[in-house]
Order: structure tokens, then sequence, then C-alpha cells
């Protein structure tokens, strides 16, 4: 006998179900929100990064609630698990310490807040507008994505997208090996430890 | 008794497993420390610990006790919530992949999570912030330096750990574990993937970052890496949170490429039990048999040399499936 599974059905859900996921996305959204507010008020740059994975897990979280499992895993494979690790990568080789600290409680004065917060509030509400012009009221706890139906639509109708994508990609890389070729020593790249370069 | 309805005892069960398969992951985990010692001291003549109770095995337990009563100390110059963060990211997000993994037909947390194995990947892919934390915590340069070879490493093995396993995916055509052990009924998948199986076992062993892949912690170089201001239960947890993941990677050797309960005579629980321990025993003979390579030949290897035979093997399986495949 195997017990039901929340997330796996992809018939319409009992109530009770429906019930446990809207409270899941509100509880993850509330994470979500509190997480990116710690990120922009945080002083500490690894600090403001981790609430930023908090953030981003939070938002995977969600993905999952509304019934896209796929769009989560990837969100946090490709933000959480490797953007973020080079973020962090680099501020830990920066070494920033206290005096970064200390400039950034002094960037954020009362007084700069004012114009950044009425910006973000002529946003929010624009964005709660458009949600109440629209009546259809889309419910979280629909019917769930498979990952194949995904493939199936970005090798579909996408796939222009899809390939202009990996385009830019590959451009990227190669852009990237160009500037970080090392002139001096192209032959022997890897047969000497790194100190002796 | 209105409210014990079929529905309330499915959940009841499901919590029980659940609770159940995390106690002897991390037992499990426990034990092969000892294990470990014992059989790397039986390969190299020795006698390893053999006093603590008949053929040491309460070993174990004096461990523990050692390390319960330690003073857990936090350096005064360190980022206190960053290091007391670190091990619980290690252990938690190793415990929580074993959410995914089928134990047996009937044993199981999630298994037939229609993401099964990206959900692995993406615990993978966070385990490297418990390292990257200690090390970033630690404030000490031994500690970083084994952080950044850490990351480092991980990112780069985790493009083909990826890669290894979507020739299987492309086969089986779902990410479910239960699906890819169902698949098996009949034929391993070591025998049509056998170029995924060992780019997989390469990238499993570094992205747990276990011999001979060990050069985050390497002692010889870099004193033990980034736990090397932990002590007490902290760096227990470190220690147990390595020996679960090499648990978790042996499980999902079986799972995905050796059948996972499949077998013949025995009961479905035993093969799998069998199969898991055959692997872990192959991790400690890996660790008592190669010496650590250097730094950049590992990071060169992973690139250069596995990254492109994923590549193909996808490729090749591409071909095979899509010829296989009806005609529409």
């Amino acid at each position: 006998m195997r017990p039901s599974r929340l997330t796996s059905s992809r018939c319409c859900r009992k109530p009770q179900e429906v019930l446990i996921v809207e409270f899941a996305f509100y509880l993850s959204a509330a994470v979500a929100v509190a997480a990116t507010f710690c990120v922009v008020t945080g002083v500490n740059a690894v600090h403001a990064l981790l609430n930023l994975v908090v953030s981003l897990i939070a938002i995977a979280m969600v993905y999952f609630s509304i019934g896209a499992p796929s769009a989560a895993i990837l969100e946090i494979i490709v933000y959480a698990g490797a953007i973020m690790v080079l973020f962090v990568f680099v501020v830990m080789m920066l070494n920033l310490g206290q005096a970064a600290v200390e400039q950034e409680k002094a960037w954020l004065r009362p007084g700069i807040w004012l114009w950044p917060s009425i910006m973000a509030a002529l946003l929010l509400a624009v964005l709660v507008f458009t949600l109440f012009m629209d009546s259809r009221g889309y419910g979280v706890g629909g019917v769930t994505q498979t990952p194949k139906q995904i493939g199936m639509a970005l090798f579909g109708p996408y796939i222009v997208l899809v390939e202009l994508a990996a385009f830019l990609l590959l451009g990227a890389l190669v852009a990237a090996t160009h500037v970080g070729r090392d002139e001096g020593h192209q032959d022997q790249a890897g047969d000497r430890p790194e100190g002796l370069k | 008794m209105s409210w014990l309805t079929g529905e309330v005892i499915d959940v009841i069960v499901a919590v029980i497993q659940a609770v159940v398969i995390m106690l002897v992951a991390v037992v499990i985990g426990a034990l092969m420390s000892f294990i470990e010692r014992r059989a790397l001291s039986i390969w190299q003549d020795r006698y390893g610990p053999n006093r603590v109770g008949p053929f040491g095995s309460l070993q174990l337990a004096a461990d523990m006790l050692k390390m319960f009563f330690k003073e857990d100390w936090i350096p005064p110059f360190a980022d206190k919530r960053l290091f007391i963060l670190a091990p619980m990211v290690s252990m938690g997000t190793i415990i929580l992949a074993f959410m995914v993994i089928p134990i047996s037909p009937s044993w199981g947390v999630f298994d037939n999570m229609s993401v099964g194995l990206l959900f692995f990947m993406a615990m993978a892919g966070l385990n490297v912030y418990a390292v990257l934390f200690a090390g970033y915590a630690s404030v000490n340069k031994y500690a970083l330096i084994g952080a950044m070879r850490a990351s480092a490493q991980t990112i780069s093995y985790e493009v083909f750990l990826g890669l290894s396993l979507m020739g299987i995916v492309a086969q089986v055509g779902s990410f479910s574990l239960r699906d890819i052990v169902e698949y098996q009924s009949h034929l391993w998948n070591v025998v049509p993937q056998f170029f995924g199986f060992v780019t997989f076992l390469i990238a499993a062993i570094a992205v747990v970052h276990r011999h001979p892949f060990d050069q985050p912690e390497a002692e010889q170089e870099i004193a033990d890496g980034f736990h090397i201001e932990y002590s007490g239960m902290k760096w227990g947890m470190f220690f147990v949170g390595e020996y679960v993941g090499i648990t978790l990677v042996s499980a999902l050797l079986v799972v995905l490429f050796f059948g996972g309960w499949n077998g013949p005579l025995l009961p479905p629980f035993i093969w799998f039990a069998l199969k898991t321990a055959f692997f872990m025993m192959f991790f400690i003979l890996i660790r008592a048999s190669l010496p650590r390579p250097r730094y950049d030949r590992v990071m060169s290897f992973g690139w250069k040399v596995c990254l492109p035979l994923t590549l193909l093997n996808l490729l090749a399986t591409g071909v095979v499936v899509l010829l296989n495949a009806p005609a529409q």
C-alpha cells in the first residue's frame, strides 16, 4: 500500500490538499519577501548573499506549490547551486572585512532610502493594480507539469528561443576563454604546480 | 476513533518510514567510520582499533562519548552565525537527498517524485555552501584555501555529474528514481550506460570530496582544510556528514546503474542493502589503494577527459534511443 502523495497526482486535488498547498505557498512567499528585504538592508556582503540564497530557495518552493516542480528544481540547481556559489566565491576572494561593513553602514543612511522606496512603491502599486484587474483568479494547487511536458514545449513551439539562448551562451563561453587565456604558458598549462608558473 | 481513517493511517505510515530511513542513514554513516578504520587497517597489514568491545565493535560508542564531552569551541574571531550554520547545511542537505531514493517496492519517502534525480543534484549543489561558509566563517587561511578548492572542484564536477546521468534519463524517459529502478528489471543500466557509470562514479566521489578527490581537506598541505577550526559535535557533523554522503552516493549508484532492489531469490530490501554495502566497501578500498593527485590535475582531468566522455555518451545514447523509437 503506497501512501497518497501531495504533488505527484496530476488529477484535481481534494480540498484539504489544496489548503495545505495554499498554506505552503503563502509561507514560502513570506519567507522570500523577508529574505529579500534582508538582502537589501544587510551590511555584510556574505550574509546578504546567504539571504539571497534563502530567497531563491523560497521562490523555488513557490514554484513547487503552484505545480511546476521542474522550474523549482532548476531554480535551485542553477541559481542557488551554481550562480550564487560563484558570487560567494568572489566575495570570499575579495576578503572585504570590517572596513566594507562600515562603508556599507555609511551608505545606508535613512535619507538615502527615500528615492528607491518611492520607485519600488510605484512598481508595487502597478503590480497590485494588475492583480486586482485580472479577475480570473489563478488558484494554487492546479495541474502539475511533468519535466517531459516542459521538454516537449521547449523543443516544440519555443525551439528558436532555445537555439538563440544556446548561441548566446556559446558566444559568451568563447569570449570568456579568450579573455582568460594564459598568453605565456599555453603549452605547459596543467603540467606544473600553480606556484611555479 | 472516527479520525483514524485510511488517509490518516497513510500519513502516519509515511512519517514513520521517513524517520526510520533518516535514522538508519545516520547510524550507518556513523558506523562506517569504524568499519572504514578496521577495513583500512586489515588491507594495510595492521590491527586498527580492536580494543573497545569484541573486535573493537564498541569503538564507535567510545568515539561518540569523546565527541559529546569535548569542548565545543567557537573561535572569538569567527563569524558565529555562519560558523554554526555550516555543519547543519552539510548534514541536512545530504539527509534530505535520501528522500528520493527508493529502497524497496514499499519503502521510500518520496521516491516517485517526478523530478527525483534533479532533486539529488539540487541538494548536491546546496551542499557546497556548507564547505564555503565553514571556510569563510573560520577566518583562517587554510580553511579558506580548502573552501575555495572545494567549491571550484564541486562546481566543475557537478557539470558532468548531471550529464553522466542524462543518458539514463533519455533511455527511461523519466527523472523519477522509482521508474528508473522498474525499467531495470531485465537489464541493469550499467551495461548500456557503462561510460555514464564510470563518469558518475568519479563525479560522485568528487562531489562528496572523498579520497582521492579530498584536496579540500588534504592533511599534508592545508591541515584538514575547511573544518580546521571546528571541534566537538560541529566537527562530528561534518565527519558523519561525509560518511552519510558516501552512503547516499552508494545507494544512488545501486538505484541508477545496478537495478536497485531487483535480484533473484532474496527479498528486495536485502538485495538493495547488499549492493549498497558493496559500493561503500568499494569507496573504502579506493581510499586504501590510490594516492592523492595534485589539485590542478584533478581539475583538468574533470574538464578535459570526463566532460567530453559524458557528452559523447549522451550523443550515442540519443542516437540509439531515436533509432529504437517507433516511427511517428
